[in-house]
Order: C-alpha cells, then sequence, then structure tokens
C-alpha cells in the first residue's frame, strides 16, 4: 500500500520495493517524493507532454529529495521550518504596493 | 459564517500534536495556515489516533439504501487488492469525496471526480451552486503547479515581449485569460521582494520545484504561464445542504467539505482558500456529530439494503464498448475553454449542453461494467451538464458566474439555484417547494 499516493501508480514489486507500474496515472503532485525517506522518487514537472530521463541524469541534477527537504521533512524538521504563516503578509503586501501603484500618477513611477 | 470560523478556530489547535504550526518571526503561534500536504498527514494521523479504519484506495461505488428510502451503507472496489469488492452497512454516511475540476491540470485534482455529486442526486438529494464553477489559477504552462502567491508580484508579457497591463487585484484572472485567448502569456517574477524569494522555498517547497528541474530562474527568466479550471474546487457549487451540519434531503445522508455546496457561506464568489479550508475542517465536524448521532438510534436493518448506482453500471440499451477516454475529454473540452466555461453566452451554453447530452447518452445507454472508471466518467458527465444547465437558466453575471449576453446582476436571481436529474436535467430556485415539479425555472435544455 503505498499511501502517499492519490493516484494508482505503483505496486508493490517481488522483493517488497515499489515499481513503476502505471505511470501515465501519475498526476504531477509530487506528495510521492514527500514520503518517500531513501529519495528514489523523482517526478518531473511536465504534466501534458511525455519527458523521457535516465536515472544517471536525475541523479547528477541534485533534486532528489528537494521538496521533502525543503518541507522540513523527518530529518530536516530542524533545518527547514513551514513558514506557509507568511503567505497572508505577501498577498498583504502585494495588495498594498498594487495600491500604492494606483495612487501615484501616470508617467511618474509607471509600472516597472 | 461565524459558526463556521469558531468551530474551525477550536478545532485546528487540537490538531497539535500531529501538525507543527508555525511561530511568527515574534514567536506567536500561528494556527490561521496551513499547509496542504502537512495537514493531510496530519488528519489522517488524528484519525488514526481514534482507532478508525481507513481503506486506501478504496473508492466507493455507490450509496445503498434501506427499504424506507434512508442511507445505510456504501458499496465500492479496492483497487490495490485486485478491484475485491467490499460492502459497508452502516448507521448513517458522510459523502466527503470533494469536489471536481473537470479533470484540469489543478494541482492535486486529477482524482477528484465529482462522485459524491453523482451518488448524492442517485439517493435523492439536490446539487445547488453548480453555475459557480468558472474559478482559474495560475501555473507555469505545461505544469501543475496552482500555487498562486508569488504571482501577486507579477509581471507579464505578451508574445511579442510588450508588458500586458494586468494588475494585482480581482480582476486579474479575466484580465489574463482575455490575454491567452489573444497568444501565449510570459511571466517574470523580478518583483517579487528579495526577503520573500529568499524564503519561497520554506514557504511553498513544491512552487520552486517545477522551475529548478526546468533549469528557469523565475527571477530573472520570463516563462510562460496558463489558467487551469479549478470548477467546484475553488468554485463553490456542491450537494445541497439544509444546515451546517451536512444535512442533505436525504435521511441518513450528509455531505461535507467540496462534496457539499459552500454558498451558504461563500455566496456566489469563489471559496479558495480560507473559507472553504475553514468549511472544510468545520463542516466535517459537524456532518460527522450529527452522523454519529443518528447512527446511535438506528437500528440495523432487517432487509437487505439496495444498491442505488445506476449511471455506468446498468445499461439503458445495448452494453457495448464504450471509450470512457473519450467521454471524459469531452467534458474537459466544455469545461475548461474560456470561452466556453468563464465568458458565457446563451448560445454557447446550449452547444454545450448538446455535446453533454450526446456524451451522457452513450454513457447510460452503453456502458455496464460499473468500474471505477465508468462510475468517474458518469459523475463528471453528471456534474458538467448540471452546471452548463443552471449557467444557462442564470441570466444574469454574479460572481464567479459571468454571462457576456447578461453582464449585469439581476436582483431577479438573487436565489440559489437547485439542479439535478439524471436521465432529464432540471433547474429550480431555491426556496421551500423547491423541488423536481415545482418551482421550475425556464428548461434549460
Amino acid at each position: 500500500m503505498h499511501r502517499g499516493l492519490s493516484a494508482n501508480v505503483l505496486d508493490s514489486g517481488q522483493d517488497g520495493l515499489p515499481i513503476l507500474a502505471r505511470v501515465e496515472d501519475c498526476q504531477t503532485c509530487f506528495v510521492c517524493e514527500l514520503y518517500c525517506q531513501a529519495d528514489a522518487i523523482y517526478v518531473a514537472p511536465d504534466c501534458d507532454r511525455h519527458v523521457a530521463v535516465t536515472a544517471e541524469e536525475v541523479v547528477a541534477s541534485g533534486r532528489l529529495g528537494q521538496y521533502r527537504k525543503h518541507s522540513g521533512w523527518d530529518e530536516w524538521s530542524d533545518r527547514y521550518p513551514n513558514e506557509q504563516w507568511l503567505m497572508e503578509t505577501v498577498f498583504r503586501r502585494a495588495g498594498e504596493a498594487a495600491a500604492q501603484v494606483r495612487a501615484e500618477p501616470p508617467g511618474i513611477i509607471g509600472r516597472k | 459564517m461565524y459558526r463556521i470560523l469558531d468551530q474551525t478556530w477550536r478545532t485546528l489547535p487540537t490538531l497539535a500534536r500531529h501538525y507543527k504550526f508555525g511561530a511568527d518571526d515574534e514567536g506567536r503561534v500561528n494556527y490561521r495556515a496551513v499547509r496542504g500536504p502537512e495537514y493531510m498527514r496530519a488528519l489522517r494521523q488524528q484519525v488514526l489516533s481514534h482507532g478508525v479504519t481507513i481503506l486506501d484506495h478504496s473508492p466507493v461505488l455507490e450509496l445503498l439504501a434501506r427499504s424506507d428510502g434512508s442511507i445505510g451503507g456504501a458499496r465500492g472496489q479496492r483497487r490495490q487488492d485486485g478491484g475485491r469488492a467490499y460492502r459497508i452497512e452502516a448507521g448513517a454516511v458522510v459523502l466527503a469525496a470533494g469536489g471536481t475540476s473537470f479533470l484540469s491540470h489543478l494541482l492535486g485534482s486529477w482524482t477528484n471526480t465529482g462522485n459524491g455529486y453523482l451518488m448524492a442526486p442517485e439517493a435523492g438529494a439536490e446539487m445547488s451552486g453548480v453555475e459557480f464553477t468558472a474559478a482559474y489559477t495560475i501555473a507555469p504552462a505545461h505544469s501543475t503547479m496552482t500555487r498562486s502567491m508569488a504571482y501577486a508580484f507579477a509581471t507579464y508579457y505578451d508574445a511579442d515581449g510588450h508588458e500586458l497591463d494586468l494588475p494585482f487585484g480581482p480582476d486579474q484572472t479575466i484580465g489574463l485569460a482575455r490575454a491567452l485567448q489573444r497568444g501565449p502569456v510570459y511571466c517574470s517574477l523580478h518583483l517579487l521582494p528579495d526577503d520573500i524569494k529568499a524564503r519561497l522555498h520554506t514557504i511553498s517547497p513544491n512552487v520552486p520545484l517545477v522551475f529548478d528541474r526546468w533549469g528557469i530562474d523565475p527571477y530573472r527568466d520570463r516563462f510562460e504561464v496558463t489558467l487551469h479550471n479549478d470548477g467546484t474546487i475553488r468554485g463553490i457549487g456542491g450537494v445541497r445542504v439544509h444546515d451546517v451540519d451536512g444535512t442533505t434531503s436525504v435521511p441518513g445522508l450528509f455531505v461535507a467539505g467540496d462534496n457539499a455546496s459552500r454558498e451558504k457561506v461563500a455566496g456566489a464568489i469563489s471559496g479558495g482558500g480560507n473559507v472553504n479550508s475553514a468549511w472544510a475542517l468545520s463542516s466535517g465536524v459537524f456532518a460527522g456529530r450529527t452522523a454519529a448521532c443518528l447512527s446511535r438510534g438506528v437500528k440495523r436493518s432487517k432487509s437487505r439494503l439496495r444498491p442505488l448506482g445506476r449511471v455506468g453500471r446498468e445499461p439503458r440499451s445495448g452494453a457495448q464498448t464504450v471509450d470512457l477516454a473519450a467521454l471524459r475529454d469531452g467534458v474537459r473540452a466544455e469545461m475548461h475553454p474560456f470561452d466556453k466555461n468563464l465568458f458565457r453566452t446563451r448560445q454557447g451554453l446550449a452547444a454545450s449542453i448538446r455535446v453533454l447530452e450526446g456524451l451522457w447518452a452513450e454513457l447510460a445507454d452503453h456502458a455496464d461494467t460499473g468500474t471505477i472508471a465508468s462510475r468517474e466518467t458518469a459523475a463528471l458527465l453528471a456534474t458538467a451538464r448540471w452546471s452548463v444547465a443552471t449557467a444557462a437558466t442564470r441570466n444574469e453575471s454574479r460572481g464567479l458566474h459571468r454571462r457576456e449576453d447578461f453582464p449585469s446582476q439581476d436582483s431577479g436571481f438573487a436565489t440559489r439555484l437547485l439542479s439535478g436529474g439524471l436521465d432529464k436535467v432540471w433547474v429550480a430556485a431555491d426556496g421551500p417547494s423547491a423541488n423536481a415539479e415545482t418551482g421550475q425555472l425556464e428548461a434549460a435544455s
């Protein structure tokens, strides 16, 4: 049972290791990477076109485990805090910046 | 709304055993924002800690009714156990099967095919507010990454490199859609303040994945963007609820989260983000509590439970091979394009109704397999039919529903619109007597 997955992509292989049984069912949500403590899964970001990558390329990219690390899961919990709470601040600052642009007369500050 | 916020505020801190709530720069614990994967993991651990059995990868295919029409269980398949059938008898059922994006690439929504929207009406419940499906969210083209925070500081360009006038604000999505109708749109995030750039990977760790893996520097490069349909997920419609406790018109059947209409808390606008997530938590608490109370008084049914699933199980004519993938693509082709679902017209909606009726007939006439895929396809088609029929009835523009031929709000439509019907779709104004027979508005099809 691969509980990290919402789609039915993985099967259990004979040696108990997961195998990619239905990669075409992958919905590109990246959540399996979070649950894989071995950092053995790489999800390509492309959702509407097929991409081929080799294991060597993925390992060389240094991206394996990136999502789990930056999410602060498992051994990374002390080094990468979950800062989701900052989101409301970002939206507020964007709103204030947009209001400021609207308040400035055109031609002086422009949109850049 | 007060009850929803109050319950959410009381319940969220109880997840602290399983969710590490962040402290802001002053050290105050912030309970307001929870991040998806961690939140889902915490809810799962919370449920397991109460001794609940979870059947993973086991979609429900249909509800089971007692002889009096009340709901007494459900049956489905365990797809990672050879498709083995399972059947559950229960005092009451809470449907929490989510909403649907009509198979857009909205992040994480591909398995949300609206199955609860099919099962509740099969049991006799109504839908409400399913015309409010025209929410769209930005993502880098060819990606699912509909996390929009960084785009609050985005700058947009057309294919010739000219900057587009799309200021951050409530009308930005409309402007983006119009620009995308004219041609490709490119984006730069160079105006994102440096202190946020430095923390983007700990605020939204999945957002940089796409850029990093494609070798794009979003703060310097211009990358192509698109809009994905949110359907009823960041939209608002769903199964009609009579109260915040998730009561439907069917005894023993409750709905929670995106499976329920959220009009009573969000009105006609998107409930995406705060309202919907507060509703998801609190409606689950309320529905669960009410369903549990009801269950205590229910005696085990002596008569056999009757399965209610029909569409995609019992062909009306002869069983034939049905191309389910083609039917699903047909739903996407009517529910995603801006000129059909966002900028609506009478003619466009009428054309969508005709197409969807044809697809529905194909499925209802011939599909007999009762598989997960055929039931999912039936749910997508049913929801799409109710959505376009209701949109064709609401001859005004209000909230998420935009009619090019009726650009103003009309006080005559200041009412919720109910819908339903499997073989024949109906739309009716909500009211004390609203049902399939009375209060019927002009037929939409």
